[in-house]
């Protein structure tokens, strides 16, 4: 460690630190090393999140049979609303599974967005007690809600399967609930940066979820709906880039016998694509901010 | 300005370090939407923002072995000092070098209050990066040193402030730090408490490692601290072995408030 500077005695701090291989303390890991952290930290963003699921349901009488609950009970008010008193089924043969993949899809993306906002805010001080990548924490935030997608997707396959019959097609909801994840992972990244800084999101966030909602497709077919509009030809393939209605879309072609009519164009390429921009993105984005979240 | 290379190995280093952070200062007007809005029209900025300078131009340089304890008046920097050594809380100018990661242990930081004990254990550690079979090894360790005993399995928020402050403590001195930073977590102890937790200093000190000590209690820093640090009002005062400072800071409390 003997260098040029050693020889004068005393040094200006800077070349003292760095002779003795001290770092400043508020700098950000490299990106590198900071993934690798991220990813030596696994355990803690596993038991994190099922710390959370048990405190989110220890005081509930019925437990975490919520976690099945809450997807049929939305499923049934949704499916009543649309369904029923406004028909909207108008055309699509299995409205009940095409109503809930949309919904499950949606709400998936939806609460990995909205709840990942507050989830530095909420932890600040566990940020100012201990070092680790904050990164941990949305990550975990969108582990509770994967959890909860593969519980309600489970019971979407049970009534698919009890209308439609088994298909080997199904397999293809893998790769689709796996794009999305990567998406859900990058928006929440950004979202819980930007929450963290600007409390003022949380609030704002459910009216933009919820305009998102109605332009997504999920209670009625893009295609069907802008033919018997006669917009013109642009319109879908404009509709089609929102990224919710390209996992919607994924997954109903998975699922759906009859889906091939009301399909939107280039699904699946749209969801690669936005899966790859959204994680990285937002990872860098939420990355180039680690050093200042304890400030809140 | 320059720094005595000593030979020693440094661990520590502030160089000329400013902290400047904004807070929001009571209220405003009446906190309503009306004043909210008329504020927004006027094109105001939030009117309860304000600059506080807490730390100013502070430069000192810690070694391995040294266990400093922090002392000054309330609202001297003493806090806001120790979250920029733990790299928390970003100097406005100047630079804090540190080797390795340096570990905050405060009073007002809660874990997961919702939680029990025993999975706030767990989860501390894995947070610090242990790995589930370290965990196992040290959990009784842990726990025990914690004094918590049959507690450990109900939630948190039913404890009391000082048995939070142990448990925190037992987790955070679980893994060897270079630099643990202690803010005023071993006053809400009990004496018992106190004694064990001050033979754990002593024991990181002895591993090599670098201890920070705030603590408004004369006496603990006296035990546990070979040199001290005082700051008043933001500015360094006075450096140098613990007899020697404590002295002056009492010499100087008794002019003006009484401080026990």
């Amino acid at each position: 460690m003997s260098t040029a500077a050693e020889q004068t005695g005393t040094s200006d701090p800077a070349a003292m630190a760095e002779r003795h291989g001290l770092s400043k303390s508020s700098l950000r890991p490299p990106l590198g090393s900071y993934t690798r952290e991220l990813w030596s930290r696994r355990q803690f963003i596993v038991s994190y999140a099922r710390a959370r699921t048990y405190a989110l349901y220890a005081g509930a009488r019925l437990g975490s049979l919520w976690q099945i609950l809450t997807p049929i009970l939305n499923a049934a008010v949704y499916y009543l609303a649309f369904g029923v008193l406004l028909g909207t089924k108008n055309g699509i043969d299995n409205y009940v599974a095409f109503l809930l993949s949309g919904i499950f899809v949606f709400t998936y993306t939806q609460r990995s967005m909205t709840e990942g906002s507050r989830s530095l805010a909420l932890n600040l001080s566990l940020i100012r007690t201990l070092h680790f990548p904050r990164a941990t924490l949305p990550l975990a935030y969108v582990l509770n809600e994967l959890t909860q997608m593969l519980v309600s997707m489970g019971l979407l396959l049970v009534i698919v399967g009890l209308t439609d019959g088994i298909s080997p097609r199904w397999l293809l909801v893998i790769p689709a609930l796996f794009l999305q994840t990567m998406f859900n992972v990058g928006v929440t990244l950004i979202f819980a940066r930007v929450g963290t800084f600007v409390s003022d999101v949380s609030q704002l966030l459910p009216f933009v979820t919820r305009t998102w909602l109605y332009a997504s497709g999920i209670f009625f077919s893009l295609p069907a709906k802008l033919t018997q509009a006669d917009a013109p030809g642009w319109v879908i393939h404009v509709l089609s880039l929102n990224p919710i209605s390209a996992y919607i879309d994924i997954v109903r072609r998975a699922l759906l016998d009859e889906h091939v009519k009301n399909q939107l164009p280039h699904a699946w390429a749209i969801s690669i694509a936005w899966s790859f921009i959204a994680l990285v993105a937002g990872f860098v984005y939420f990355w180039r901010a680690e050093d200042r979240y304890g400030r809140g | 300005m320059a720094v005595a290379d000593t030979g020693a190995e440094p661990t520590v280093i502030a160089d000329d370090v400013n902290i400047i952070y904004k807070v929001i200062a009571g209220q405003g007007g009446k906190g309503t939407a009306a004043t909210a809005f008329r504020r927004i029209l006027k094109r105001q900025d939030r009117p309860s923002i304000r600059e506080v300078h807490a730390v100013k131009g502070v430069s000192f340089t810690a070694y391995k072995g040294d266990a400093i304890g922090v002392i000054g008046r309330n609202g001297s920097g003493k806090s806001t000092l120790l979250r920029a050594v733990a790299g928390l809380l970003p100097p406005a100018s100047g630079a804090i070098y540190t080797g390795g990661r340096p570990s905050l242990l405060g009073v007002n930081a809660a874990m997961m209050n919702d939680l029990t004990g025993d999975r706030n254990v767990v989860l501390g550690c894995l947070a610090m990066g242990m790995s589930p079979a370290e965990i196992e090894q040290r959990y009784d360790e842990i726990v025990e040193f914690s004094g918590i005993g049959e507690f450990i399995d109900l939630p948190m928020s039913t404890y009391s402030s000082g048995m939070a402050a142990r448990l925190k403590f037992a987790i955070a001195s679980a893994k060897a730090h270079d630099i643990l930073l202690v803010d005023e977590a071993l006053a809400t102890g009990d004496a018992e408490f106190r004694i064990r937790s001050e033979k754990k200093i002593h024991e990181l000190r002895e591993q090599a490692g670098t201890v920070f000590l705030v603590s408004h209690s004369l006496d603990v820093v006296l035990d546990t601290c070979n040199r001290a640090i005082w700051l008043d009002k933001g500015v360094l005062r006075l450096d140098g072995p613990v007899e020697e400072v404590v002295e002056a800071y009492n010499q100087s409390a008794t002019g003006a408030t009484t401080k026990v």
